[in-house]
């Protein structure tokens, strides 16, 4: 792929960035990329999702955002501006103290503000046992691609007795 | 203290190639996001909160069966090649190289669990595992979670789950990714519509160093980008579905690359096998782009090429810190790259190889 701004170098610097609601890619040489301020590659580390962040965090209050960025958490201290330019929260209260402006900001990224998954201290039983069958065929196939007939026979013989033992044992959640 | 020498002797991990469809796929990762309840994230605290999130994890992780007894090693005990090196082999984060004080890193013996201490989170749990096993290393690392959850109170919310510094990171807390081969889409010139159509669906692509890396040697990196409102099984299910699909199209592209330029593939594995033979300069790049051809050859089933846990470990052991570790001093870039063609030719007793076919 050519650069996009001098069209004949290779771009190897690709860039994503959201402007004016619009996601926008960029495809840059070294040179060009140096020239509009993208230092090194090892900065670009940061780049794509924390960059998208602060585009995001300062696109979406455009007016008034002196005002907002002067709101405090009330246990760091840190000012919403400084996450607007960090694309980091300083400590877990933040949630709270910036909690409208985050929940904004969480629908924007993730379509979501409700969290779904597990619960500290309330396990979810993983182990089934239709995965823990999966898992044991797996480990199976395995075992004989590296030719580790011992541990094969082995394998297929776990796998005979959780296909036999009664559905009741399933583990409970 | 991480046994970086031993490590370096130990090559059969996460890329052995032994591991489900590890043909297509080099490897799977799943990494976790937790906080110390309490305490404050790691870019916004102060010198004393670091030390003590540090030493109370140290303590946790101890006492945690998963990581065996595990040690944690400060990052500022590590040299800098050795820094490079965990970051090669895919356990150390780019940022954790250079901010190095009340950083630190624990592994478990065989590489695939390991855990960050002050990264951009308090912890990043991590599970890196050979080929396509993301239902596996998920339950891995849920159960390094769930013993350390028991040590640690986690800086959690019912709304919003797992409170991470960065709120991309926010309710599960979890980063899965898998690392695909598609030499057939590339060439075929399929790949930038496959891409497209991923990042559509709410998953991230990127190189072979994960973010901000460059794609090099057809290798990408497929993981997702949305951690709240969707469970940790359902993520991984999804990205499982996109994936066994991305490979389906690969598969596709392969046939029909055979069926119409067999002449042609042939004789890009040939010359690129012929390079890796007898080259006497190979650089990083080049090395990677070699080593896709020859997967992509072994993937055919092509005969007479080297088998895959070679090839990959050829892979990570020609980057920049392996090939100083392996040969025991510093070296210059163009030292590197001589360097590099002798250490592949010794690893491929390259005297007495046949040449490659693909048969009758």
């Amino acid at each position: 792929m050519k650069c996009q701004v001098c069209g004949e170098a290779e771009a190897t610097i690709h860039f994503k960035e959201l402007k004016n609601e619009e996601m926008q890619e960029l495809h840059l040489c070294p040179a060009c990329a140096e020239e509009k301020g993208f230092h090194s590659l090892v900065e670009q580390d940061k780049a794509s999702l924390s960059n998208q962040l602060i585009w995001m965090a300062e696109n979406l209050y455009p007016e008034g955002s002196a005002k907002i960025g002067a709101v405090q958490c009330d246990r760091c201290g840190m000012r919403y501006s400084e996450f607007t330019r960090s694309g980091r929260l300083g400590c877990m209260h933040c949630y709270g103290s910036f909690e409208v402006q985050i929940r904004r900001l969480l629908r924007r990224i993730h379509g979501s503000t409700r969290h779904v998954g597990k619960t500290p201290g309330r396990p979810q039983p993983v182990s089934s046992r239709r995965a823990a069958l999966h898992r044991l065929q797996e480990q199976l196939q395995r075992a004989i691609a590296t030719e580790d007939y011992e541990r094969a026979a082995k394998l297929r013989d776990e796998i005979r007795d959780l296909e036999r033992s009664p559905v009741a044992e399933e583990p409970k959640s | 203290m991480i046994p970086i020498d031993e490590m370096l002797k130990n090559r059969h991990r996460w890329f052995d190639g032994t591991g489900p469809r590890a043909e297509e796929i080099l490897s799977t990762r799943v990494r976790l996001a937790r906080n110390i309840s309490g305490a404050r994230f790691v870019a916004h605290a102060r010198e004393e909160d670091l030390s003590a999130t540090y030493q109370r994890i140290a303590s946790a992780i101890r006492s945690a069966p998963g990581l065996q007894g595990g040690s944690v090693t400060p990052i500022d005990e590590l040299g800098v090649l050795d820094r490079q090196f965990l970051l090669e082999r895919h356990l150390l984060s780019h940022d954790m190289t250079s901010e190095a004080r009340h950083r630190g890193i624990a592994l478990a013996p065989d590489e695939s669990i390991s855990v960050m201490l002050n990264e951009e989170d308090h912890l990043r749990l991590q599970c890196l595992k050979s080929g396509m096993q993301l239902a596996e290393a998920w339950e891995e690392i849920n159960q390094l979670d769930e013993d350390l959850g028991r040590e640690l109170p986690f800086a959690f919310s019912d709304e919003f789950g797992f409170l991470t510094s960065c709120p991309t990171n926010v309710g599960t807390g979890m980063r899965a990714s898998v690392l695909v081969h598609l030499p057939a889409l590339v060439l075929s010139g399929r790949i930038k519509k496959v891409l497209a159509g991923v990042t559509q669906v709410g998953l991230a692509v990127r190189g072979f160093h994960g973010e901000g890396s460059d794609v090099v040697g057809n290798f990408f990196q497929i993981s997702n980008q949305v951690t709240l409102g969707i469970s940790e099984g359902a993520t991984i299910e999804k990205l499982q579905g996109v994936v066994l699909q991305i490979l389906e199209m690969e598969g596709k592209a392969r046939e029909a690359l055979v069926r119409d330029a067999r002449q042609q593939v042939e004789d890009k594995i040939g010359r690129s096998y012929g390079a890796l033979k007898y080259a006497k300069i190979i650089s990083t790049q080049e090395c990677m782009g070699l080593v896709s051809a020859l997967r992509f050859g072994v993937a055919l089933g092509f005969a007479n090429l080297p088998d895959l846990g070679t090839l990959n470990e050829i892979l990570i052991y020609s980057q920049p810190a392996h090939l100083q570790k392996l040969s025991g001093r510093e070296l210059s870039s163009a030292d590197r790259n001589e360097y590099r063609a002798a250490w592949i030719q010794e690893r491929l007793k390259v005297r007495d190889a046949p040449r490659p076919s693909l048969g009758s």
